[in-house]
This record gives C-alpha cells, sequence and structure tokens, in this order.
C-alpha cells in the first residue's frame, strides 16, 4: 500500500523527477546532435547555435539521461527490491536538486559559449564543485543504505556500488589539469584525461550493466544469476578492465610503452567476456524471448545485441596494428555511438519501462504498448544503418589519412555521403525515442498531477 | 564464490587502481620531448584553446572532434606553419567562425601548437606492424614527416 499524504493523495517518488528529467536530458541531448551531423554536412546550418555549442550540448545532456535515468533506477529499487531501506530521502532530494540546478548551469554556460574545461566536461571547472559534492551524497547514502544488509549481496549491488566510487575518483582525476603539473605538460596531461576518461565509461557502465542484471533478475524472479560464481568472475574482469585498459583509446601518445603494452594486453581479456557471451547465447537467449512480450526485455534483448557487435569491434580497435589506421576517425564515433544508443540507452530504457508503470501502479495500454513497440524496432534497425555509416566513414578516412595523398578537406568531402547518412539515420532514431519515451512522459504527467 | 573472496579480490584491485594512476603520474609520463617550449605564452594559449573550445572541432593526437583537422603537427607540416595557422586564426574560414583573436591571443595559440608541435607525431603515417599485432611505437618518432 501506497503511503498516503494529508490531503489522502499517495505520497510522491523522488526517483519519477530523476527519470523525468533523464529523458528530457536524453531527447534534448539527441536533438542537439542531429543538429551537429547536419552541421557537418553543411556549413552554417542553423548558426545559432554553432557546432562548438552543439558538441558539448549533446554530450552532456546525452551523459546526463544516463547518470540520471541510472542514479533514478537505483534510488527506487533499493528500498523497493533489495530487502533494504533507503538511509535517507532527504539526501536523496538534495542530490536530485544538485543535479538539476548544475544541469542548467551547464546548459547556460554552454548556450553563452562559456567554456574553459575539457573534452565532454567543456563548462567552467567551477561546476564541477556541485558534480562531485552530489557523488559524494549518492555515495555516502548507498553505502550507508546497503550495508545494513546482513545476506551475501547479489552482483548487481556490487556494480553499483563499484560505479559510485570509481566515478568519483575518475571525475576527480578528470580535473586534475587544474594543476599545473599535470596542465604544463602536455603528454602527461592527455594520458591523464584519458585515464580518467575511460576508466569513468567503465564506471558507469557499472551502474548500467548492474541495472540489466537486476532488471532479469526481477522480471524473471530468478536471483541465482545475480549470485552466481561466473557473474562475479565477469564482473572483475570488467573491474580490471576499468582500471587498466584505457589506454588503448591514446595507443599514438607518446607516454611510456608499456602503459600501451598493458592496456593492450587487458584489452584482450575481453575476448573472454565476447566468448562467454557467445557461447550462453543461445540458452539466454531463448530464455529471455520467453518473455519478449514484456517491454522491457525487449530492449535488454537488443542490447544484448549490441554488445555482440560493439565489443567485436571494440576488441578490433583495441589491436595496435589496427587502431593506427582507426584512431582519429569516424570508427571511434561509431564504437562510442553503438554502446550509448545501442548498449546503454536499450538498458536505461528498459529500466524506465519497468520503473515507470511500478511507480505510477498504471500499465501500458495496449496502443501506447503498440507504439512503443514499432520506436523499438525503429530504433534498432535505423541504429544499424547509422552505425555502418560511421563505420565505413571511419574505414575511408582511416586509409586516406595513413595513404597521405589528399587534403584534410579532401577526406572529408570523400566521405560527406555516409555522415549525410548518419545524419538522416540520426533524426529517424530521435523519432522512434520519440515513440517510446512520449507515452512513458503520458504516465508520468497523470502520476504527478494525481499526487 | 565466498564473501572473503571477493573481498580480498576488489580489495586488490582497488590498491591497483590507486598504485597504477600514481605510477602513471610519474614515471608513465615523465617524458616530453618539447619540454623547453613550455614558455609562459605557451601555457596561456593552452588555456585560451580550452576557453575558446578549439577540441569540439579539432584534434590534438587525433582526440577531439573531426570537424576540423588534426593541429599536432600543423606547425611542422609541409606547407603549412604559424603563418598559415595564424591566418586562420584571424579570419576563421567557411567552418571555422572568426574569434576576433587579439595579437596577443594569436601569439599565444600559435606557442601552444608550437610545443604540441615537439612533442610527438599525429597522425603517424610511417609504421612497421609486429607480429603480435604491435607496431614500432619505439620508432615512430623517426617516420615523422
Amino acid at each position: 500500500m501506497e503511503p498516503l499524504t494529508g490531503k489522502g493523495k499517495m505520497k510522491r517518488e523522488t526517483s519519477i523527477y530523476f527519470i523525468l528529467f533523464a529523458i528530457l536530458s536524453l531527447l534534448g541531448g539527441i536533438a542537439f546532435g542531429i543538429l551537429g551531423a547536419f552541421q557537418f554536412v553543411i556549413p552554417k546550418f542553423f548558426e545559432l547555435i554553432p557546432f562548438v555549442k552543439c558538441r558539448p550540448l549533446h554530450v552532456s545532456m546525452v551523459i546526463a539521461w544516463i547518470f540520471l535515468s541510472a542514479t533514478g533506477g537505483i534510488y527506487y529499487y533499493l528500498p523497493r527490491y533489495c530487502n533494504v531501506k533507503l538511509f535517507s530521502n532527504k539526501l536523496q532530494k538534495i542530490h536530485l536538486w544538485i543535479f538539476i540546478l548544475t544541469g542548467i548551469g551547464v546548459i547556460i554556460s554552454y548556450l553563452a559559449g562559456k567554456f574553459g574545461g575539457r573534452e565532454y566536461w567543456e563548462f567552467p571547472p567551477v561546476l564541477a564543485i556541485p558534480i562531485i559534492i552530489s557523488w559524494i551524497i549518492f555515495g555516502f547514502n548507498y553505502f550507508k543504505t546497503v550495508f545494513t544488509k546482513t545476506e551475501p549481496w547479489p552482483v548487481y549491488l556490487w556494480m553499483w556500488g563499484t560505479g559510485i566510487f570509481f566515478f568519483l575518483f575518475t571525475y576527480l582525476e578528470s580535473n586534475l589539469w587544474n594543476f599545473s603539473y599535470f596542465r604544463d605538460h602536455l603528454i602527461r596531461d592527455i594520458t591523464v584525461q584519458w585515464k580518467a576518461g575511460g576508466s569513468m565509461v567503465g564506471s558507469w557502465n557499472m551502474l548500467i550493466y548492474g541495472t540489466a542484471i537486476f532488471l532479469m533478475d526481477r522480471i524473471q524472479q530468478d536471483n541465482r544469476i545475480a549470485k552466481s560464481r561466473l557473474a562475479f568472475i565477469m564482473y572483475f574482469l570488467g573491474l580490471t578492465n576499468l582500471i587498466f585498459n584505457w589506454a588503448h583509446h591514446i595507443y599514438i601518445v607518446p607516454n611510456a610503452i608499456w602503459v600501451r603494452y598493458i592496456a593492450y594486453g587487458i584489452s584482450m581479456t575481453e575476448l573472454l567476456i565476447l566468448g562467454k557471451l557467445i557461447w550462453n547465447w543461445k540458452r539466454d537467449l531463448t530464455k529471455s524471448l520467453q518473455d519478449f512480450h514484456l517491454l522491457s526485455v525487449r530492449f535488454i534483448i537488443a542490447s544484448d545485441v549490441w554488445i555482440v557487435l560493439n565489443l567485436m569491434l571494440s576488441i578490433l580497435l583495441s589491436i595496435p596494428a589496427i587502431n593506427i589506421f582507426t584512431h582519429g576517425t569516424h570508427l571511434t564515433v561509431a564504437h562510442a555511438m553503438g554502446s550509448t544508443i545501442g548498449i546503454n540507452t536499450m538498458i536505461l530504457i528498459a529500466s524506465c519501462l519497468f520503473l515507470i508503470p511500478d511507480v505510477t501502479k498504471v500499465q501500458f495500454s495496449k496502443r501506447q504498448s503498440l507504439t512503443i513497440s514499432i520506436g523499438f524496432w525503429m530504433m534498432n534497425i535505423i541504429l544499424l544503418f547509422f552505425w555502418v555509416a560511421l563505420i565505413l566513414a571511419g574505414y575511408h578516412k582511416g586509409y586516406m589519412v595513413v595513404e597521405d595523398k589528399l587534403t584534410f578537406q579532401e577526406i572529408m568531402l570523400k566521405i560527406r555521403p555516409y555522415l549525410m547518412v548518419v545524419a538522416i539515420t540520426g533524426t529517424v532514431i530521435f523519432a522512434g525515442v520519440l515513440m517510446v519515451f512520449v507515452p512513458a512522459l503520458k504516465l508520468i504527467k497523470a502520476y504527478l498531477r494525481s499526487t | 564464490m565466498k564473501l572473503n573472496t571477493k573481498r580480498f579480490i576488489a580489495g586488490i584491485l582497488i590498491v591497483s587502481f590507486f598504485v597504477y594512476s600514481i605510477v602513471i603520474y610519474t614515471v608513465g609520463t615523465r617524458v616530453d620531448k618539447g619540454e623547453k617550449y613550455v614558455t609562459e605564452q605557451a601555457k596561456k594559449g593552452k588555456l585560451l584553446f580550452q576557453k575558446k573550445n578549439c577540441i569540439a572541432c579539432h584534434q590534438l593526437y587525433g582526440l577531439g572532434g573531426f570537424m576540423g583537422p588534426d593541429l599536432t603537427n600543423e606547425i611542422s607540416a609541409l606547407g603549412k606553419g604559424p603563418l598559415f595557422a595564424k591566418a586562420f586564426l584571424m579570419a576563421g574560414s567557411e567552418r571555422m567562425p572568426n574569434y576576433h583573436f587579439t595579437e596577443t591571443e594569436i601569439e599565444e595559440l600559435i606557442a601552444f601548437l608550437t610545443y604540441a608541435d615537439k612533442t610527438g607525431v599525429s597522425p603517424v603515417k610511417k609504421f612497421k606492424i609486429n607480429y603480435d599485432g604491435t607496431v614500432n611505437w619505439k620508432g615512430k618518432d623517426e617516420t615523422r614527416d
């Protein structure tokens, strides 16, 4: 039974605000991404917000989608499904407000052309302070909550804790450039920046993959997988990669050679993860397909397909002999986009579609489910074209750069048709995302009105 | 897997993370071939590079946006150089906005790009692929165009 407020209404869940702002952030992020994609192929397109502003708006809003939706899910699932009482609801609300106010500050600074930070975190560095405070609050609240649990933790509780802990440290690390010891030494600066960035992606993957395991555990009512030995072996392998494999992003940077050898060696252990996925593919898929009618499961299955595709691409890009052709090309973008849309967003949409009806106590109507299903297929089919276009653009650019016969402008002209495909398919993906989220936003709106 | 085993492995990995971080901050990034080009002007240029978010479109060592070219060796590239860079900084181009930089700012940005140029090579166009999938990282500076 839901706790009632003084007016006899249901008490409003704070996590629904995390999800609401997450969805709005994603829609804004994709819109700026599309704008940026068209600016790539049509110079002077929509000059009111030039590419130099569009790109950080796109990236930061998509990152905000990832954090807000993952965090909102964790806050909601902990007390409802993990047999623990949230340590502090007040801290959860403070966390939300800091996140929203900082987000608004970041957007205003970008629109005003006030930068000063680094790639992916381009806002003035002062805005890093509330971000750090919010993660300390989140970590404190999370660990105070889960340490009250006496029974053995399922792997997703380990993963969420790891994600929070490592995000905080890697984010602090990404701000080390504020000290001249790092800033004034370009090779150290780039190396530390990408060390922090690479591990940070690993940290948010912990939050997201933990959510995926949690969802399958809940939906299939089977917690054996989340507590199995294999799940923990895979978790520790993932953690090892988070710590050591980041240098495959910067093989070309002249830091110590052993840094690159370590990254290469550790990156190749991802073959074990790929092998495990392929080995269990038929069994896992057969089990999941039994629940294909459930919207959340459908998105998790899609993410499994994208994990295999992107893992194969990522392993190939981690081989230095291949990386030398692909580095600095759209192949890297294909990997980033494939992972962010195909894996992370699919899992987080699954989480939203599980959480929203659970909070609002209203299921999607048949018509809404159909709209979401069409959006699902649209997103996934078109994403494949989008992904392949980026791969082809990257392949051609890499080959032409190494061949060294054309100027930069000539190379960009040659790959322009692929980039046009990227811009158009990106627009269709946006339409698919809208079809998924408009019904979800309607449920949230009705819930907020009734509480 | 027993709880103590999990704690032990997690503990080892977390300690490794911090030790490895310190190693990277020191011996892993000790060498800087452009060290003598780190002038006050270059330092200011680097901060200006960040303030104008140049990395949204350009790359250093292949890292950044792809709207404009990699700037790592813009200063020493055949047919380019400081004057070539200055022309773009003064007037912009079809794709690059005119930022109306002052003369001092242009000098600072060029000092920074001169420093970056001396640190290494990007993109690497001449290399040897080894049987184990690595490339001749050791000799790559000698293959500079």
